[in-house]
């Protein structure tokens, strides 16, 4: 076990570590000071309450992203759907503060928030179903809700909640507001909010769901091995469809925080939200581990809001973050294929061992 | 593995704790009054579109005064996605540029909320008005204008009688391209057909392509394009189409597009509705080096002024005498171009 947690956490940071490095390699063939960069990128992601506040900021969604794919992906789906979802999430909690103004402001965030949620695990669910019932492949249909809710998010903004002329809605009123002055205040105007905490006990709930609970352990069950699973008398297709419908939660909720604690309104998108991605990857880097997604979403949070200092303090494109984040994603996947080649190559020559001793 | 865990955080953290420590005893630079930065509203700046001209007029600006680019000088902030807005521009409010640039209207709550947090910074807004706000200058185009010569260009140009206009999202500074193009076509001959789609992005270029290909195939010989990267794509499409020996063309916008036209055999860009944004942000940024910031002003570039125009690449001499004289009546007010 003592060596198994090791190797888990090997992998990641093997990888991170090369990500840099090749980072660093391109920085120098192109002619810009790695170390100068890595420095300003740091300072941009920690140097100073501001930089903590936003780095902080941007871990909220991307850990609740991450924790919608990886709950789906325990069951044995690769939900896609994330950016959707979230972005459905978003919709559906300014949505609520925008017509239930009136409603004091606890009752108005709760309930946001919620809406948010449910709309993201609702819009999830129908993937859910529909892999239940008629074996679809959830990586087709949830890349095609993604699409889906892109143009009916951005059509009903367009001609319901905009106002003529703007392809953005009102804001949402001060008091749902989850970026409140004090916290304003202590992070010198970040756009840090309550969501954070969300964040973080949404995570001690998915820890405690996958590990402490039936339903956790049947969605674990289903994703090791569907048949046996049904064998030992799981109810499957329930299982499927509660864990699409959790997933699109977490990825609703994420929007849902957004909306409130950093947008406060939601406009016309040009694309399905990046973070929905990221999550994807912050997630892989975890190995869907819910600690482990804490710190793959500081590291990537960190790597964003520091990457767009780099253009700032210096001449290098700050792409070049961007081709850190790919390459730390690329050695996490090769690090996958180098372990499944040393597999297969164990086994080859096991294979051969045991047939040379039956020869003789 | 916990225990493994924290050990990694504190090492971390303390290897961070360090550099930052350097960060701050190298980068103790106070700003001055000659910084100037943008931030994109999505696009690079090198969509080759809106985002290119605002840099490039910085570009020019910060070199006719001897600046680097960079802390001090001049400099951009790239935005992906729309929730880099705000950071972006307080990246640049800590790195104590003076004046800076929201480059487009979808800047304009981001910009709001930085220009309340930092009173004494020097705001500008782009095609957008934020009202109120003594350190903000806002600047608009009266992009009808310039439009309606492309709109002119088009119906002279036509053998089909039938044109098109691709927008990039529908919104009033669009919805201003629109409007100017139908009315100088219709100016022109009213019984030309104006076909309007909008792709519903800025920055999807298949999406142009697609939408160009198939007005290309319903015979309309001239598409007007006011869609920003999503553009390229009708480029593309047009280039294609050419290549197959078939007589059509493209209006570029925002910058001279003639050499998005270009392909093996001759060039598709029939003109370009420019809209002189890196004009303005040049202005500005003057402007605020000799402490007359029209802070909680609107700024409008027209026909007049030169900030908005048409450019020839590959007209008729006929069409544009057409455009020049149609320029002249704008001008003088005779002809007044209605933006809705």
């Amino acid at each position: 076990m003592h060596t198994k947690s090791l190797k888990g956490l090997t992998i990641p940071l093997v990888s991170v570590l090369a990500g840099f490095i090749v980072g660093a390699i391109l920085m120098l063939i192109f002619g810009y000071d790695p170390l100068q960069n890595y420095q300003n990128l740091l300072v941009g992601s920690f140097g100073g309450v501001y930089s903590i506040g936003e780095t902080l900021r941007n871990m909220i969604s991307l850990i609740l992203t991450a924790l919608g794919f990886a709950v789906a992906s325990k069951a044995g789906f690769f939900n896609i759907g994330g950016p959707g979802q979230y972005l459905i999430g978003w919709f559906g909690a300014i949505v609520f503060t925008l017509k239930f103004s009136y409603l004091p402001a606890i009752i108005l965030i709760i309930g946001a928030l919620l809406c948010g949620a449910l709309a993201g695990g609702l819009w999830s669910m129908v993937a859910g179903i529909l892999r239940a019932y008629f074996g679809t492949s959830e990586v087709i249909t949830t890349i095609m809700l993604n699409y889906i809710v892109l143009y009916i998010v951005n059509f009903a903004v367009k001609s319901w909640l905009a106002g003529k002329g703007s392809d953005s809605s009102p804001n949402i009123a001060a008091k749902a507001n989850l970026n409140t002055p004090f916290l304003q205040r202590i992070t010198d105007n970040s756009t840090f909010n309550w969501g954070f905490f969300i964040a973080l006990a949404v995570v001690g709930l998915v820890w405690f769901y996958f590990n402490k609970t039936k339903s956790g352990f049947e969605i674990q069950a289903v994703g090791l091995n569907e048949s046996a699973s049904q064998y030992a008398g799981v109810n499957v297709k329930k299982t499927i469809i509660t864990a699409m419908l959790i997933s699109g939660l977490l990825a609703g909720l994420g929007g849902a925080i957004d909306g409130l604690g950093n947008f406060q309104n939601i406009s016309v998108s040009n694309n399905l939200p990046n973070v929905g991605y990221n999550g994807m990857a912050v997630a892989l880097l975890a190995a869907e581990n819910p600690i482990g997604i804490v710190f793959a979403a500081l590291l990537f949070s960190a790597l964003q809001i520091g990457g767009l200092s780099i253009s700032v303090y210096s001449n290098t494109p700050s792409e070049i973050v961007d081709i850190v984040i790919a390459s730390i994603i690329f050695f996490v996947g090769i690090k996958y294929a180098f372990e499944l080649i040393a597999k297969k190559g164990w086994f080859k020559r096991k294979n051969r061992e045991e047939k040379g001793g039956a020869e003789k | 593995m916990k225990k493994r865990v924290l050990a990694v955080l504190a090492a971390t953290m303390m290897a961070g704790a360090i550099l930052v420590g350097c960060g701050n005893s190298s980068s103790s630079s106070k700003g001055t009054k000659h910084s100037a930065a943008l931030v994109t509203d999505g696009g690079g700046i090198d969509d080759k579109s809106f985002n290119q001209s605002a840099w490039e007029g910085l570009e020019s600006w910060g070199k006719s005064h001897n600046l680097q680019k960079g802390i001090n000088g001049y400099n951009y902030a790239q935005s992906t996605d729309d929730s880099d807005f705000l950071p972006n521009i307080n990246k640049l409010v800590k790195a104590k540029y003076a004046t800076i640039f929201g480059i487009g209207y979808k800047l304009d709550n981001a910009i709001t909320k930085a220009s309340k947090a930092n009173p004494d910074v020097n705001f500008a807004i782009i095609d957008s008005v934020v009202s109120n706000r003594k350190n903000v200058a806002s600047v608009t185009f009266k992009t009808e204008q310039s439009s309606f010569l492309a709109g002119v260009a088009a119906a002279k140009t036509t053998k089909t009688n039938k044109v098109g206009f691709i927008g990039g999202i529908q919104s009033d500074v669009i919805t201003t391209f629109q409007k100017g193009f139908e009315q100088g076509v219709k100016a022109v001959n009213p019984n030309i057909k104006v076909d309007v789609k909008y792709a519903g992005s800025f920055t999807k270029a298949d999406v142009g392509q697609s939408l160009a290909t198939a007005m290309y195939n319903n015979n309309e010989d001239v598409v007007y394009q006011a869609a920003g990267g999503t553009g390229a794509g009708v480029f593309t499409a047009a280039k294609n189409v050419a290549k197959n020996g078939k007589k059509v063309w493209v209006i570029g916008v925002d910058q001279d597009q003639k050499a998005d036209g270009k392909y093996k055999g001759g060039n598709v860009t029939l003109a370009s509705a420019i809209k002189k944004v890196g004009t303005a942000v040049k202005d500005l940024s003057n402007d605020a080096m000799k402490n007359k910031f029209p802070g909680g002003k609107t700024v409008t570039y027209d026909l007049k002024s030169n900030g908005v125009g048409l450019v020839n690449d590959n007209m008729s001499a006929s069409a544009w005498k057409a455009v020049q004289s149609y320029q002249e009546k704008i001008e003088n007010g005779t002809i007044e171009v209605s933006a809705k």
